[in-house]
């Protein structure tokens, strides 16, 4: 049988001002195909995608649903045809329920809503697709993992056949992903259209049937993923081979910058976010955090950046205790931190404003006098740019107009670029390319040189292993351990990740 | 079935945006002349008498600058207030305190040196319009009320305390029983400069201050981060409690202000009906000015030559109240939609009804 076309896109082009953000380009998926989009930041992935979901309309070219040609004039005439978006950044209302999310927004039944049969009908779609949800719970006491499962059954009650999904995995926990994979192949199975777009390599080889690839802006081709090499794909990305090896150098000399003592933070619940936390940080030296996302790692940077009180311990900083500090007093001794939320705007940079307002965010109260001396972060800007590869018009284009990678680079750049003492990033290549990973891990490795020490919260424990110099094992807000990443392999990791103390299989050292 | 939806827009061009702007004043006037036509009016020459009422002699256009100038500062003090996304629609409360405030140095020390009385009542205005804005912002950033209640509240307590002192304790006993608070002094009053009360070129500096204030100062860039995301702004180490409660005294302090100026060259005295709805006004003419303080001057300005016109035909013309009321109605009805549109696309969909969509 002759696959069914679900979406067709010919010799698509759409400028933003200046910015051509999709030149030519051409996609087609089949019905019962899991197509990956792939692509450097600002490659113009999100900006395709968008056209399908009706949010932007094509300067000149053309789409065709079902061998239909269509003109979405707005995201419903595009729900209409059946295709459902769901955003990197989730678009559900937080003090709603699951079920009241769903209902919200679509036309289906006119105004009123028969809350039995809409029970029943999400119990159907969860039960065909295998999603797990409770139609009563809140949003905001989800996990993103059960927000995503909720974004997808919202337009699949919506009558969605066709499913894009910008980044869905950027923010999710390994095992959040094998249920969102379960989920996407179980619709393969019935036959929908899947569209994924995702930075990590090994997702794409995992799940997609085939793999369309944009540079700049064009298409460079479409691929069967079970004849390509990952290198072949990067090739095809970057336009040039690229080496994938992370380097680790060793440095004798480290004295004791930070000392964390018996830490314990309290969250909202009431709840110990984080319970007993000792460590030390020397100079010269990466200290990797590994664990499940939400087991105490945000908890953890917003207290030692003193956004967060802590119940009790302490944070020495050169002998000098700062908890209790004010965060602008922290920011003054040299502790950087470089977080990146879940929502990348959400905290740390401000959309509406240029990238050089932006870079002074954390500068500007250091200079003296009552005025901004912007001119003088210009350099620092162009630096930035250049170095992190930051694909913009200029130093004075408006953040949220860039691409969610290009974004998360400026708040990073920011952060590295400050002189630090000491450094926290957390989930620092989230949304980030191959090569924009590689050029941070050079970054911070710079940094380790130069005598900074570095508080690397990451989720790829293969980039943990080989990044830091120790990696401290967090679970349930509790340290777990501190191993030396030489010594051990990445299922005993994975062991202390999921609560198994530190016993037979595993050597590490207590510092 | 719905007849049209509506979409939010990408950025427009800025050429277009202007287009579109220019389009929806042109409608407006059409829409306006049709209207008076058919109350039996020309329409031309209603209009012709509007800018001639507005601008056509030296004394008119004297009145509608001294309309634009309480605007222009009022407006400024909304500017910093809404870049803040704190919704001040207490204006009116802020320039009735002002007001009581400049009236209150005014009536005590009447015979002070002239420039040292005007600065004494000035201070206190901004004073007195800060401290009512202060109220607000306190408990916003202590206890995070609601300031679009607050201070849309405490308009009413300013403006039914200066009435009670106006009837009551204040009452001009002089004034043969009519409830009116005693005339200024001379020397409280606001000299002129080139035909106009001086408050002119005080407005014009302050567009120039507030513009930099805004655009190149720490407290300016300060106040536009708190407004973007509180979360950054506690994450950049601002004290956010500090920032939302200067740039509130600012807000009110400016509003104070100009009921100082109304006050001292206008009523000659404290009146309770003295801010005139400028506090509302006010927040109109800051969102056609995009929260920008130079374009303010223009909208301002703009807006004043409307009111004005207005007033005039009603004398020149004997056309009623209600029907200038309708006019004034009509183009910023248009003027406020066009931004509407300049955000929002609208589709209809009657013509493909039954078939694509
Ligand atoms: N609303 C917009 N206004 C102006 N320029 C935009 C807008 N949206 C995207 N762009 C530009 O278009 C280009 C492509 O952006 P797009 O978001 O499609 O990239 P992407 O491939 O999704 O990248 P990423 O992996 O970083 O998310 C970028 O250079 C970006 O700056
Ligand atoms: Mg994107």
């Amino acid at each position: 049988m002759e696959p069914v076309k679900a979406i067709e896109m010919k010799d698509i082009c759409k400028a933003f001002g200046s910015v051509k953000a999709n030149e030519d380009v051409n996609l087609t998926v089949y019905n019962g195909e899991i197509h990956a989009l792939l692509g450097e930041n600002g490659a113009g992935k999100s900006t395709l995608v968008n056209m399908l979901s009706g949010i932007y309309t094509p300067d000149s070219g053309f789409i065709s649903v079902y061998d239909q040609e269509v003109h979405f004039a707005s995201p419903k005439d595009s729900i209409k045809k059946g295709i459902g978006m769901i955003h990197q950044h989730f678009k559900l209302v937080d003090v709603l329920s699951a079920q009241e999310n769903i209902i919200l927004g679509s036309s289906k039944d006119g105004a009123f809503v028969k809350r039995k049969k809409l029970a029943q009908e999400i119990k159907k779609l969860s039960d065909q697709y295998g999603l797990d949800i409770n139609p009563n719970k809140k949003v905001y006491e989800m996990s993103v993992g059960e927000k995503e499962s909720l974004e997808i059954i919202k337009v699949l009650y919506r009558g969605a056949k066709i499913l894009i999904m910008d980044e869905p995995t950027a923010v999710l926990t390994p095992q959040e992903i094998k249920r969102l994979f379960e989920i996407i192949r179980n619709m393969k199975k019935q036959g929908c259209a899947i569209i994924i777009i995702t930075h990590k390599l090994n997702e794409v080889m995992e799940i997609s049937d085939r793999v369309t690839v944009l540079r700049k802006g064009k298409t460079v081709g479409t691929v069967n993923t079970n004849e390509v090499e990952v290198q072949a794909l990067i090739e095809m990305m970057v336009g040039k081979k690229i080496d994938l090896a992370i380097t680790k150098e060793e440095i004798a000399e480290k004295e004791l910058l930070m000392k964390v003592d018996g830490l314990y933070v309290v969250n909202q619940d009431k709840k110990h976010a984080l319970k007993d936390i000792s460590f030390s940080l020397y100079s010269h030296e990466i200290l990797g955090v590994a664990g499940v996302a939400g087991s105490g790692q945000k908890e953890l940077c917003e207290t030692i950046a003193g956004l967060n009180p802590a119940e009790k311990g302490r944070v020495f900083f050169e002998g000098e205790n700062i908890l209790g500090k004010t965060p602008q007093e922290i920011i003054r001794l040299g502790i950087r931190m470089g977080f990146i939320p879940e929502d990348r705007l959400g905290m740390g940079l401000i959309g509406s404003m240029d990238i050089v307002d932006n870079i002074i965010l954390k500068d500007y109260q250091n200079a003296p006098g009552m005025f901004l001396k912007r001119s003088r972060y210009h350099e620092k800007a162009n630096r930035i740019v250049n170095r992190l590869d930051i694909q913009t018009p200029g130093i004075f284009y408006p953040v949220k107009k860039l691409s969610g990678g290009n974004i998360q680079k400026v708040l990073l750049g920011r952060e590295i670029d400050s002189d630090p003492r000491v450094l926290i990033t957390a989930y620092p290549v989230r949304g980030l390319d191959i090569g924009a990973s590689l050029t941070i891990y050079d970054l911070l490795n710079e940094q380790k040189r130069k005598g900074v020490g570095i508080l690397f919260i990451g989720e790829d424990l293969d980039v943990l292993i080989d990044l830091c110099d120790r990696v401290m094992v967090f679970c349930g807000g509790e340290v777990m351990g501190i191993v030396d990443p030489k010594k051990v392999t990445k299922e005993e990791i994975g062991l202390l990740m999921a609560g198994g103390r530190m016993g037979e299989g595993v050597r590490h050292e207590v510092v | 079935m719905k007849w049209f939806s509506l979409k939010k827009r990408e950025e427009l061009p800025t050429k277009k945006a202007w287009i579109i702007r220019g389009a929806a004043i042109v409608l407006s006037i059409l829409c306006a002349g049709l209207v008076i036509l058919l109350l039996g009016f020309n329409p031309l020459v209603t209009f012709g008498e509007m800018v001639k009422g507005a601008l056509g002699s030296k004394i008119r256009l004297t009145q509608t600058m001294l309309k634009a100038i309480p605007l222009i500062v009022t407006t400024l003090g909304i500017i910093i207030a809404f870049k803040m996304k704190f919704w001040n629609i207490g204006g009116e409360g802020q320039i009735m305190m002002g007001a009581l405030a400049a009236s209150f140095v005014a009536l005590n020390f009447p015979d002070m040196p002239r420039a040292l009385l005007l600065l004494c009542m000035a201070i206190a205005a901004v004073i007195g319009g800060g401290l009512w804005a202060f109220i607000p912002a306190f408990f916003k950033a202590k206890m995070g009320t609601n300031e679009t209640i607050f201070t849309l509240m405490l308009n009413y307590l300013a403006i039914k305390f200066v009435t009670y002192l106006q009837y009551g304790p204040w009452r001009d006993p002089g004034s043969k029983g009519f409830p009116k608070v005693a005339d200024f002094s001379q020397n409280a009053i606001l000299p002129n400069v080139f035909g106009l009360h001086v408050g002119w070129i005080i407005a014009l500096v302050l567009i120039a201050i507030i513009y930099i204030f805004m655009n190149y100062t720490k407290k300016g860039y300060e106040i536009s981060v708190v407004g973007e995301s509180l979360d950054t702004a506690r994450y950049a180490g601002m004290n956010i409690k500090s920032i939302i409660i200067t740039a509130m005294l600012i807000s009110g302090g400016l509003c104070g202000l100009t009921g100082m100026i109304q006050a001292s060259a206008i009523e000659k005295t404290l009146t309770y009906s003295l801010s005139a709805g400028m506090g509302f006004t006010a927040i109109i003419t800051a969102w056609l000015s995009r929260l920008n303080a130079l374009a303010s001057l223009f909208v301002c300005v703009a807006f004043a030559v409307l009111l004005q016109g207005g007033a005039y035909i009603q004398i020149s013309m004997q056309i009623p109240a209600s029907v200038a009321d309708m006019i004034q109605g009509i183009l910023l009805f248009f003027v406020l939609s066009s931004e509407f549109f300049l955000q929002y696309k609208v589709n209809f969909h009657f013509k493909k009804a039954k078939g694509v969509a």
